[in-house]
């Protein structure tokens, strides 16, 4: 399985990516730059995070507009796997590849702080690898990650059970306390109806090794192999002894 | 000159951190009682003359609709001077 790690001007999510596909899962993974017109041969494709043109005009607004975009967007459509993280979820939506827009949290804050997420669907094939209603962990960092989508795309969200996680309290609460940036019902991370197209704020990449006090991204990585996850607390990975 | 001017607001039903913001620093002068502040942008383009106006205009358009403004949070209106 090979995977592509989009590289935008501004990206800076891009290598911490590169370095747990390579190091930490043992995969083939490659840097594809924002130019190309056309993917190289690859199984999934990764938008990392970062600020894309400097988040100028709105966050993820003119990455959508690169060359490589159009490709994804023909290589989604015909239903190759692609994962959104932070800034690649802007972009994802910006493109028209996921419903709603992300806009400036709340409170107005920038917000890099760990979080506790519901698993709502393990439906997709990126979250195959936890159990319906789980709770994981995961860091946030970003200024724009208020999810919004009009009651109607809301209500379409809901039912095709498209919400994939939730930001919740250490308990698995949906309170208002326990959403960082005022996203409508609480979302952090959705899917296309298909469930090829994925987008979420926090960073599963930065959640994949003990070191880094969780390493429940891993899983939503490892759910896209031919494998099932295999993740015990305290466990060292393909790799890691490259440190 | 052919000039251009796109408005861009948050649509009403959308809520707006920096509009807030700026809501709450208006009683520094003076003027308390303020239902709602909207912060946007406006974005000038500057086209030389000549062309086909009745496509310009429509290209206009449809960079507005499609690029300056999200359609999914953001109004916005669009000017044109110049335009025969």
């Amino acid at each position: 399985m090979r995977w592509g790690v989009v590289v935008f001007p501004g990206s800076n999510c891009d290598r911490d990516c590169l370095f747990v596909l390579q190091q930490v899962l043992g995969r083939e993974a490659i840097a594809i730059w924002h130019d190309e017109r056309n993917l190289p041969p690859v199984d999934a494709v990764v938008l990392p995070g970062g600020f894309s043109y400097g988040d100028y005009l709105r966050s993820g607004a003119i990455a959508a507009l690169s060359p490589i975009m159009a490709a994804v967007g023909r290589a989604a459509r015909s239903g190759l796997p692609v994962l959104g993280i932070c800034n690649g979820f802007q972009i994802l939506c910006e493109a028209g590849l996921l419903p709603g827009a992300l806009l400036t949290n709340a409170d107005a804050l920038f917000h890099c702080h760990p979080v506790h997420l519901r698993v709502e669907s393990n439906c997709c094939l990126f979250t195959r690898g936890f159990a319906s209603g789980e709770v994981v962990q995961m860091p946030i960092a970003h200024g724009q990650g208020r999810y919004y989508a009009d009651p109607s795309t809301l209500d379409r969200l809901e039912r095709s059970g498209s919400i994939l996680f939730r930001y919740c309290d250490v308990h698995g609460e949906r309170t208002r306390e326990a959403n960082p940036n005022g996203s409508v019902a609480n979302i952090a991370g959705i899917c296309n109806e298909e469930g090829n197209v994925v987008g979420l704020m926090p960073h599963p990449e930065r959640a994949c090794e003990t070191l880094l006090a969780s390493t429940d991204g891993l899983r939503l990585f490892h759910s896209l192999g031919s494998t099932p996850p295999e993740v015990e607390p305290g466990a060292t990975y393909a790799g890691s002894a490259v440190r | 000159m052919i000039r251009a001017r796109v408005l861009i607001l948050p649509k009403r039903t959308v809520f707006d951190p920096q509009g807030e913001a700026v809501r709450h620093a208006l009683g520094h002068f003076g003027l308390a009682a303020v239902d709602r502040v909207r912060v946007g942008k406006e974005i000038e383009i500057e086209i030389p003359d000549g062309g086909d106006p009745t496509e310009i205009r429509s290209r206009l358009e449809t960079i507005a609709r499609d690029f300056l403004a999200n359609p999914v949070v953001e109004e916005f209106e669009l000017h044109i001077e110049g335009l025969p």
